[in-house]
């Protein structure tokens, strides 16, 4: 049932088929679009003779230009570590106590420090370095178990509280509530006692003599702290695990051991240089004579891994 | 009589396997979904038992169905139905674009998480909307184009009504925590056993319409329907062996792993779109733009050669989404050339819509759905070529992960499939419900400004965060080492995530004046306007072709 007709408008004839009043032109295909695809058709059989594209029996050809996945990432892997080649020679060879000596040398160990911080330790620390309520802070001059290099590169190395690392940086602090060492009356005197030190809350006598008798062995008749045993300094107003009266009283009651890895195991020791200059470079970094001779007494601030 | 009775028993057998099934259930969300499949078993005994006129039954006088007129009750429900959709998926669109802005709005509940609603908001838009608008735009055009009544009515109504329960089952599923964690085919296997079986029904009531035709050839809409149906049960099918953990419990693991499993998932993601969001809306465009417009499709010939080139390259596109990935290097190949060489075949559409308005377009200017029409297929046209690009591997390597695959996908979606649909809805609304017209033909203007702006909006900034977040990842600084963290290309993107965001409401805007708009035209109300332009109507002519007897 053809019923072939010109389309007045264009001029074109129709194919003779109608359905619900809808007709079809005659058009032929459009040239530019059959050349189109043309090409398409030729540039996909060009691009499957150079490159991996029919699968035979055991593996795919591998194409004319020999391209592989797998050989680009290696071959951008290899001179992104070229280009860097030099540089880590030099740390690899300069202990890390003369690298301040050398300013070229350092500017480029905190470059590639920023880096590898970035994958490993932002997960812990923030992008910014800034920690949060379990995690110091990086930036600020409050050091846990050492704020010069070498200590830092220590600590980096062997992790803190890391298990099976004999030189990790370790200390426990008893859990004085839990295991029924002070009373809660006892507690919230002595949190209110360090807290009386800077100057978030009243003196308390009932618990000054509490801190005499259970906290000064490690956190020191000033409670300013111990590097020895990364006895958080509890007379300035940095706070780890949070300064707020219930915090405190949490703290004492149930000690906390907050763990960091050992990156010994994980890192190359160029790697984990240039992560002890970046962190040093953040803020707070001692100089080597900086550091306290006897940090047990220590009159700096201490409060971070 | 028997028939009744047969279809009522086979309802109280369907209550009776859903009760078994919610009293053994292992776990709360297959409870939950066997007592919805246990509602809805017995909604359908107490309508098959209380719609039957017993007395016209006893007395043998039961009415015919006229023979003479369009079985459009189902059309009439779809039609509202997929405006309800549009605008449930569209909203919950806008609540996870803010929540990537404001990370305090997932409200820290289990089924209020990004997690959760991300799969809400997706199969709302593409199975909810979309798959309600192409069963009932097929319904609605198999029957016109072929002047024939709907083959097997009754299967018909189990098609729809058994499509919204699958959409129910999947979208409490997700709240609930039910996922099988294959994008676009979260549902978990029971759901997909249902939709299976209401798939295959839906391709009997197509084909027996089809076969029943009283036109002498197939209209090129129809091809493109068919193919989507039945290509999206194979499909499904494949995509979906999973094993139960228990047949009481909604956990199940799929058989492929690995990377067979990415490249089936992926197979089966690349040709939902190119199955279920092109060809199937293809139809639509098909059927609906020489209607509206009234003039007849550009090229026959073009047709031909675009549809095939179409369902033969497609198929085998999807390793695109695997680039540099642990698949072979020759299948990534192969499904980049594929992408490449389905370039042409894609516009052929486009081509074949657009030069359909030869001769009219002047209705551009004054006809909105016309300009819907042809913003739709420009959206079409720029995907398509983008999608290609989008697949060279070196391209790839820039977009993959980031923003851009987002931007593209709505580009298209908001684009291409919403804009057909609004603009059928708009043409159908009038027609199905006998009104002179729209409610308003000024509202679809604005439907179509906000809508406009709202793709510009939500295309272009996540061209733009996408482009530049790509860019971040792989920025090594003069020392050679990687300038940025993850978390610092998160937060440049926040500016965009709120350029997203609004045009998102503006997109949701204009679905809700397209819902006041079809309201106002079913309840028969016609707004008082300067009017705009009207497709002419011929009620007398919207019919099938009467079988006539041998002369």
């Amino acid at each position: 049932m053809s019923n072939k007709r010109i389309d007045e408008p264009t001029g074109v004839e129709t194919v003779g088929h109608e359905w619900d009043g809808i007709e079809e032109l005659n058009n032929p295909l459009p040239r530019w679009w059959l050349i189109s695809f043309y090409m398409t058709i030729v540039f996909a059989i060009g691009y499957m003779v150079v490159y991996p594209a029919i699968p035979m029996l055991s593996k795919g050809t591998e194409g004319l230009w020999g391209w592989s996945s797998r050989g680009q990432l290696a071959k951008e892997l290899d001179e992104a570590q070229a280009g860097r080649a030099a540089t880590l020679a030099a740390l690899a060879q300069v202990p890390i106590e003369q690298l301040p000596a050398n300013p070229d040398l350092m500017r480029k160990a905190i470059a590639g420090g920023r880096a590898a911080f970035r994958v490993n330790c932002v997960q812990c620390h923030g992008s910014g370095a800034a920690g949060g309520i379990g995690y110091p802070n990086l930036n600020d001059d409050d050091w846990l178990w050492g704020g010069n290099l070498k200590e830092i590169e220590t600590t980096l190395i062997n992790g803190i509280r890391q298990p099976g690392n004999a030189q990790t940086r370790t200390s426990l602090m008893p859990n004085f509530g839990k295991d029924g060492i002070l009373t809660p009356a006892q507690i919230s005197d002595v949190a209110d006692y360090v807290l009386s030190l800077s100057g978030k809350a009243p003196m308390n006598a009932n618990g000054k003599l509490a801190f005499e008798a259970n906290c000064v062995v490690c956190h020191g008749a000033d409670a300013k702290g111990s590097r020895a045993v990364g006895a958080p300094n509890l007379s300035d107003a940095i706070w780890l695990y949070g300064g707020s009266k219930d915090q405190v009283v949490g703290s004492i009651t149930k000690a906390h051991a907050g763990v960091m890895p050992a990156w010994g195991g994980k890192l190359d020791p160029v790697t984990i240089k240039m992560l002890a200059a970046y962190v040093h470079s953040l803020g707070g970094g001692e100089d080597f004579a900086d550091a306290p001779t006897n940090p047990a007494a220590g009159t700096t601030g201490n409060a971070k891994p | 009589m028997e028939s009744v009775v047969a279809r009522a028993g086979m309802w109280l057998a369907a209550l009776f396997v859903a009760i078994v099934f919610f009293v053994n259930a292992v776990d709360t969300g297959f409870a939950v979904h066997m007592a919805i499949f246990g509602l809805a078993a017995l909604a359908g005994l107490v309508i098959s038992l209380r719609k039957t006129d017993y007395l016209a039954v006893a007395n043998g006088t039961r009415l015919a169905v006229d023979q003479g007129r369009y079985d459009d009750d189902l059309i009439r429900i779809g039609v509202i139905l997929t405006t309800f959709w549009g605008v449930v998926g569209f909203l919950v669109g806008l609540v996870i674009a803010s929540q990537l802005a404001f990370p305090a709005l997932n409200l820290g509940l289990e089924w209020t998480n990004f997690g959760r609603i991300r799969p809400l908001h997706t199969s709302a838009v593409i199975f909810a909307f979309g798959g309600t608008a192409l069963i009932t735009t097929s319904f609605y055009i198999v029957q016109r184009t072929c002047r024939a009544r709907l083959a097997l009515p009754g299967l018909a109504r189990f098609v729809f009504w058994g499509y919204q329960l699958f959409i129910v089952l999947a979208a409490t599923g997700y709240v609930l925590g039910i996922s099988q964690s294959k994008e676009y085919a979260e549902p978990e296997w029971y759901v997909d056993l249902w939709l299976t079986i209401v798939w295959v029904a839906y391709l009997a009531v197509f084909v027996g319409t089809i076969m029943k035709r009283t036109e002498p050839h197939i209209y090129v809409a129809n091809w493109f329907f068919l193919s989507f149906i039945l290509t999206v049960a194979m499909l499904h099918v494949v995509n979906n062996i999973n094993i139960p953990v228990s047949i009481f419990g909604a956990q199940s693991y799929p058989l492929f792993g690995g990377v067979q499993g990415a490249l089936v998932q992926w197979w089966y993601g690349h040709n939902a779109v190119g199955f279920f969001l092109t060809a199937g809306f293809l139809a639509m465009m098909y059927y609906f733009v020489p209607k509206q417009a009234e003039r007849p499709v550009y090229s026959y010939r073009l047709s031909i050669i675009h549809f095939w080139g179409l369902i033969f390259l497609y198929i085998w596109a999807g390793p695109h989404h695997l680039h540099y990935t642990a698949l072979p290097d020759w299948a990534q190949t192969l499904g980049m050339v594929f992408s490449i060489m389905l370039w042409m075949p894609s516009w052929g559409g486009m081509i074949n819509g657009l030069m359909t308005l030869n001769g009219a377009w002047d209705k551009v200017r004054t006809d909105p759905i016309i300009r819907m029409m042809v913003l739709s297929l420009a959206f079409y046209g720029m995907s398509t070529f983008e999608g290609p690009m989008m697949s060279i591997k070196s391209v790839n390597s820039l977009s993959h992960y980031t923003d851009w695959t987002i931007g593209h996908v709505h580009s298209g979606a908001l684009g291409w499939n919403g804009m057909i649909t609004f603009s059928a809805i708009y043409y159908l609304a009038p027609r199905l419900w006998g009104r002179e017209r729209l409610y308003s033909l000024r509202m679809v203007n604005w439907h179509f400004w906000l809508a406009t702006l709202g793709i510009v909006f939500y295309a272009s900034s996540m061209w733009v965060t996408g482009i530049m977040e790509g860019l971040m990842w792989r920025e090594y600084g003069a020392d050679g080492y990687l300038v940025n963290s993850f978390a610092e290309t998160v937060a440049a993107k926040h500016p965009m995530y709120l350029l997203r965001a609004f045009g998102g409401v503006l997109y949701l805007s204009g679905a809700i004046i397209m819902a006041i708009n079809v309201w106002q035209t079913v309840a028969g109300k016609l707004r008082q306007e300067e009017p705009l332009r009207q497709a002419a109507y011929d009620a007398a002519a919207d019919r099938p072709l009467p079988a006539v007897a041998a002369e």
